[in-house]
């Protein structure tokens, strides 16, 4: 409890509006810092944020290039979303997004298979390599207690390397020649896009879809429940026989499944081809991260910021055009938000109010026990 | 045969290096119940800013203290988020890492493709001093005042306070020195092991530094052996692919991480287990 | 400015005040902890501190150790004032704290956990000298312990000597302790008293922290009675009539009646035989444990921590899988049973560690008190939750248990410790259990919730309940029990009936056979 001035800052429920606010001012705060960033660079900040502004939002035709990254980024950070829920540290999106790519490629270019199916057999395949990619390091927490984290990271190299040497090997196309692709996926394996743009709306739909199916999970069902009492108290959850193994489990098999998608969108509905994985994934994976943790803990909410980091992501293209900064600028961006944010965090708790200085706080008469902290 | 092996450990010592610098480190901060998982960031930092800096001097070894003390403001920052905001430790590193690796993206663009002028020494400097580090921080941890004092407030804070031991500067303290020692493990990288700047040259490296923490026990000791083991590992990925392609073998370091954790994940009580405060922020007056 | 509340007796001595409270007030969200307090410690005397649970006895504590800020009011030391902003100040002022959750840091050695306090340790393997004056220091006052040993393998009454140990190398001259008896045997709490004797032969003043009326007379010169944060009057300890300082304490006297049994003890509702059970670090922690439990009985089992109990109720309710041994529910073998399906088979279980694994703090009243049965109907239909079902079985058990929250919507954290506590009581008995397993059910509570929770369990004893009452409180065992085990070192050393002589069981807890 503290007094400034006339305003008293005070322990309470966290509500909606004032989590939304102070989400806000921490990505306000952000640009600032990055504004300062540029300033150092040797570009005055007033102007690139015009630039940005004009190129990047008010320029006819922008939409769709703010929608295109916020596709992978909404099917990354709505599956995060759950794996933070239960307090597992999923950093392996980017790798899991890769697995999924490298499963829908195989389904694409070597399964035999054609035809209407196959696009479904590419998600399929996708969620099923992005899960798969996930639960090792989830089993590996769960037995021998590893650290999600390190695997995690270790996992995205992993599947990093093994998309490069795929590309560069045996998935190699014959008729692409010195480059480093596969061939192109047949037709059937192209995702339609909205006309004049170059937006894959299906996965854009699956991406809503998962989001909302994650509300629904969190919130409705006894899974949920489950997700939710072993992120806030894994001792609870013991106590009243949560299987942490099932919680585990189950969201780190979704939210890498989730990812796994999203490289299925990247590979049929932008590059139609595997390529190399810093072209599949312009750190999609760990920028989900913000997106998720931005969100609070709300899939649904993912939609909002997944279409923020979306316009981060498209700035950084009107940058690297108009500016000639590099694309890397985008993780200037995604370190400060991401600082911002988890700095801000523990306002949430808070709440200041207009109360000019009283003399004294009158006890109430507790009834029942009223134990101060550290009284027990 | 037996020279084939001196020379892949050589170069595995050189390798090894900036691993052993970044996790001697980082296994103080974790000593003190702070992880920071913005080693990558921090190196790259140090990286670039002390090829900058020995590229525009003209000495290295400035540049490696310009890239010590751009590690420890970056680690500054962590401690400030982590310790007296106590936000999230694996977000804020990862942030960190985020920040590190956009800034030198940004700043050193124009510095890339050129050779540094004046490169340090690859074997006689940082190598030798990164094992005489491992020894003196391996004394100062278990056998002085202060490695008690730090040893305390990574595995109870409460009772350091109890103590009126300065907690979240002691805090600040072991975070920052971890900082210094990955910026210099970064600069190693330009200034002496491939003297030259290249965007994302760290490529992971910070990552195994982490690893490498808990590998070693958070012992210092433990961490030369772990340093050269994995060192040799990365130099055999460049070393044998006149026999396999480079892609599964760059993939070694990582693949074999895991498996190292997996497999060093049961150990005995009373060794290697990990502070017990570790990424716990502390509140007094909290239990 | 002197107090305004209660009494202050006139106390002739010699000895000049050390140190004195003035008009300290301390207020936490919702709760007025300290409320203008004043009192004096002299030099070489012993001052009991007596309040209930939540007087605010540990918030002044922490005060004086530079834990918490004061909102207001000052303390003397030596008729000077002083500001104590940290545990630092406090050192530098003589003060020493032993707090009742001890601050040690279990892998370290006793050495090491006390090196690090003196000045004037050498910087150079400051263990090695500390461990030659461990040894001294136990010799002088009677505090006996290796300096070399792991803090983990202590004792809790070793352990204690390490935290007077870690104060009085420091040079403390005030030293204060809270709760001190709550984790001691009755033997090895007179072996504390002699210990503060001798301290306060050499001149040192120390502040006894007690809920605990004959520990008061036992040791104390002068006794401070606290309530609800204000100090009610301070007496002599020689010849305090107990039942006025009782009354003091609690504002009334205290009606320590229970309700008499109704109905005879029935068939066993437990029975366990030979039960082994490894504890954390792999070792058995429960040895070869046998004994059944009645319906319609209180079965305490009385014990220091750290002798099994915990993992005892851990094996019994699902959250430790014993090593060997049989469990019998109601004739039926559960070994190995997940805690869910004890729960379903009527196992209730009221959790030591109350906040910590009994609540999910975050999520709210309501979802708390359907924490065990979420998953069933009617609160679930297949895999969909229905949470108005949830919102209305909450508003019932809220209104019948009493707890204290505006809205079931409100997070459980925001609740007082009792309400938590009544909270889980709630959960835990609304599906009418036929075995109770409550840890330390009343721990850290006033006296008032207390009484409830002590006349809720004896309920549903009287409904045909088994109750297993594990506690570290004597007393509560003694008062509840209709059989009473004693455990040492994971083995069940004794079971007498009710009335069993306290010296013996004592004894018994501290791991000697009768003799």
């Amino acid at each position: 409890m503290a007094q400034v001035g006339p305003f008293r800052i005070e322990r309470a429920e966290t509500t909606g509006w004032w989590t939304v606010a102070v989400s806000a001012a921490a990505v306000v705060a952000a640009f600032l810092v990055a504004g300062a960033v540029f300033w150092a660079y040797g570009l005055d900040p007033v102007r690139a944020y015009a630039v940005i502004v004009r190129d990047g939002l008010l320029a006819p035709g922008t939409l769709p290039e703010v929608l295109r990254p916020t596709i992978p980024l909404l099917l990354v950070g709505a599956g995060l979303v759950l794996a933070f829920r239960a307090q597992v540290y999923n950093i392996g999106a980017e790798g899991q997004l890769l697995a999924g790519a490298v499963a829908a490629t195989w389904v694409a270019l070597f399964s035999g298979l054609r035809g209407p199916m196959t696009l479904p057999a590419m998600f399929a395949a996708g969620f099923a390599a992005g899960a798969l990619w996930g639960l090792l390091p989830a089993v590996l927490r769960l037995r021998l207690s590893v650290n999600e984290v390190i695997s995690t990271l270790m996992m995205n190299y992993v599947a990093q390397y093994l998309v490069s040497w795929l590309v560069t090997g045996p998935w190699k196309g014959p008729s692409v020649r010195g480059f480093a692709y596969t061939d192109p996926f047949p037709a059937d394996a192209w995702l339609a896009l909205i006309p004049g743009t170059r937006i894959h709306w299906p996965t854009l739909v699956v991406g809503v879809v998962v989001a909302a199916a994650g509300a629904l999970l969190l919130g409705r069902t006894t899974l949920g429940f489950e997700i939710r009492v072993q992120g806030e108290n894994p001792e609870a959850a013991r106590y009243v026989g949560v299987s942490a193994l099932r919680t585990t489990l189950l969201v780190m098999a979704l939210s890498g499944g989730a990812a796994g998608l999203a490289g299925v969108g990247e590979v049929a509905g932008v590059h139609h081809k595997l390529l190399d994985p810093t072209q599949v994934s312009l750190g999609y994976g760990y920028t989900g991260i913000i997106v998720a943790w931005l969100a609070r803990g709300r899939p649904l909410a993912a939609v909002l910021t997944a279409a923020l980091f979306g316009l981060i992501y498209s700035a950084g293209d009107v940058m690297q055009v108009s500016l000639q900064m590099p694309f890397r600028v985008t993780s200037v961006f995604n370190g400060l938000i991401l600082f911002f944010l988890i700095g801000s965090e523990r306002l949430l708790a808070y709440r200041i109010r207009w109360a000019p200085a009283r003399v004294a706080v009158e006890a109430p008469a507790a009834a029942g026990a009223s134990a101060p902290p550290g009284e027990e | 045969m037996l020279e084939w092996v001196a020379s892949v450990l050589v170069r595995g010592m050189a390798f090894g290096t900036p691993l052993l610098w970044g996790a001697l480190g980082e296994i103080y901060a974790e000593r003190a119940g702070v992880v920071n998982l913005g080693v990558e960031g921090m190196m790259i930092l140090g990286a670039f800013v002390a090829f900058a800096t020995a590229q525009t001097t003209g000495h290295p070894v400035l540049g490696l203290l310009a890239a010590a003390g751009v590690g420890g403001a970056a680690a500054l920052l962590h401690a400030f988020v982590s310790v007296t905001l106590r936000a999230n430790q694996y977000v804020s590193g990862l942030a960190l890492t985020m920040l590190g690796l956009g800034l030198a993206g940004l700043l050193g663009r124009g510095w890339e493709g050129f050779p540094l002028d004046h490169p340090l020494p690859e074997l006689s400097v940082l190598p030798p001093l990164g094992v005489l580090a491992a020894v003196l921080l391996w004394a100062l941890l278990y056998h002085t005042r202060w490695g008690l004092i730090l040893r305390t407030v990574g595995e109870s804070p409460a009772a350091a306070d109890a103590q009126a031991v300065p907690v979240e500067l002691v805090r600040y303290l072991a975070v920052v020195f971890g900082g210094v020692m990955a910026g210099v493990a970064g600069g190693f990288l330009s200034v002496a092991y491939r003297p030259a700047w290249t965007e994302g040259m760290t490529g992971g490296m910070g990552w195994i530094v982490v690893a490498l923490a808990i590998f070693a026990g958070w012992d210092p000791l433990r961490a030369v052996g772990a340093a050269l083991l994995f060192g040799t590992l990365f130099h055999l990925s460049f070393r044998l692919q006149t026999w396999i392609p480079p892609e599964p073998l760059q993939m070694m370091p990582f693949a074999f991480t895991i498996l190292v954790l997996a497999l060093t994940s049961r150990r005995g009580a009373r060794t290697g287990q990990a502070p017990e405060a570790l990424g716990v922020p502390y509140v007094r007056g909290e239990r | 400015m002197r107090s305004d509340a209660g009494v202050t007796a006139d106390l002739s001595s010699a000895a000049p005040v050390r140190l004195a409270v003035r008009n300290i007030t301390k207020s936490f969200p919702g709760v007025l902890a300290n409320d203008r307090i004043s009192l004096d410690l002299r030099a070489g005397e012993v001052l009991a501190l007596l309040g209930e649970n939540g007087a605010g006895k540990t918030t002044l504590m922490n005060i004086l150790y530079g834990l918490y800020q004061p909102d207001a009011g000052e303390i003397l030391l030596d008729g000077r004032p002083v500001r104590i902003h940290s545990p630092r100040d406090a050192i530098a002022c003589g003060i020493g704290m032993v707090p009742q959750h001890f601050l040690l840091v279990r892998r370290h050695t006793v050495a090491e956990n006390i090196a690090l306090g003196p000045a004037g340790t050498p910087f150079w393997r400051p263990v090695r000298q500390v461990a030659a004056r461990v040894e001294e220091f136990g010799r002088r006052y009677g505090l006996a312990v290796d300096p070399h040993a792991a803090v983990w393998q202590l004792s809790a009454s070793e352990q204690q000597r390490v935290e007077i140990l870690k104060a009085l190398l420091r040079g403390a001259e005030i030293l204060i302790l809270d709760e001190p008896t709550s984790v001691l045997t009755p033997q090895e709490a007179a072996q504390l008293f002699e210990v503060l004797r001798r301290m306060r032969g050499e001149g040192k003043s120390v502040i006894f922290i007690t809920h605990k009326l004959d520990e008061v007379t036992a040791v104390a010169d002068r006794v401070t009675v606290l309530r609800r944060g204000r100090v009610v009057g301070t007496v002599p300890a020689a010849g305090a009539d107990t039942a006025a300082l009782a009354r003091m304490m609690v504002g009334r006297d205290l009606d320590r009646a229970l309700p008499p049994r109704r109905g005879r003890p029935g068939p066993p509702v437990l029975e366990v035989s030979d039960l082994w059970v490894a504890g954390d670090r792999g070792r058995p922690a429960v040895r070869g444990v046998s004994f059944t439990v009645a319906a319609g009985e209180v079965f305490g089992i009385a014990g220091v921590a750290g002798n099994g109990q915990r993992e005892l109720v851990e094996a019994l309710t699902g959250l430790r899988p014993p090593a060997r041994g049989q469990v019998r529910l109601r004739g039926v073998p559960v070994r190995g049973w997940t805690p869910r399906q004890l729960a379903r088979a009527g196992v209730a279980h009221v959790p030591e560690e109350r906040t910590r694994a009994g609540i999910v703090p975050s999520m709210s009243v309501a979802d708390n008190l359907i924490l065990r049965r979420y998953a069933d109907p009617p609160f679930a239909r297949g895999l969909l939750l229905r949470p108005a079902e949830a919102l209305r079985a909450a508003a019932d058990l809220i209104a019948a248990h009493d707890i204290q929250t505006p809205s079931p919507h409100r997070p459980a954290r925001l609740l007082s410790g009792g309400n938590i506590q009544k909270l889980i009581l709630a959960r835990e008995l609304s599906a009418d259990p036929s075995l109770i397993v409550a840890s330390h059910p009343t721990a850290g509570l006033d006296v008032a919730t207390t009484e409830r929770i002590h006349r809720l369990l004896l309920e549903h004893r009287d409904r045909g309940a088994g109750v297993l009452l594990v506690s570290e409180d004597l007393d509560e065992i003694l008062a509840l029990s209709d059989r009473i085990g004693v455990m040492f070192d994971g083995r069940l050393v004794a079971v007498v009936p009710a009335g069993a002589d306290r010296q013996q069981i004592g004894l018994w807890m501290a791991g000697r056979a009768a003799s």
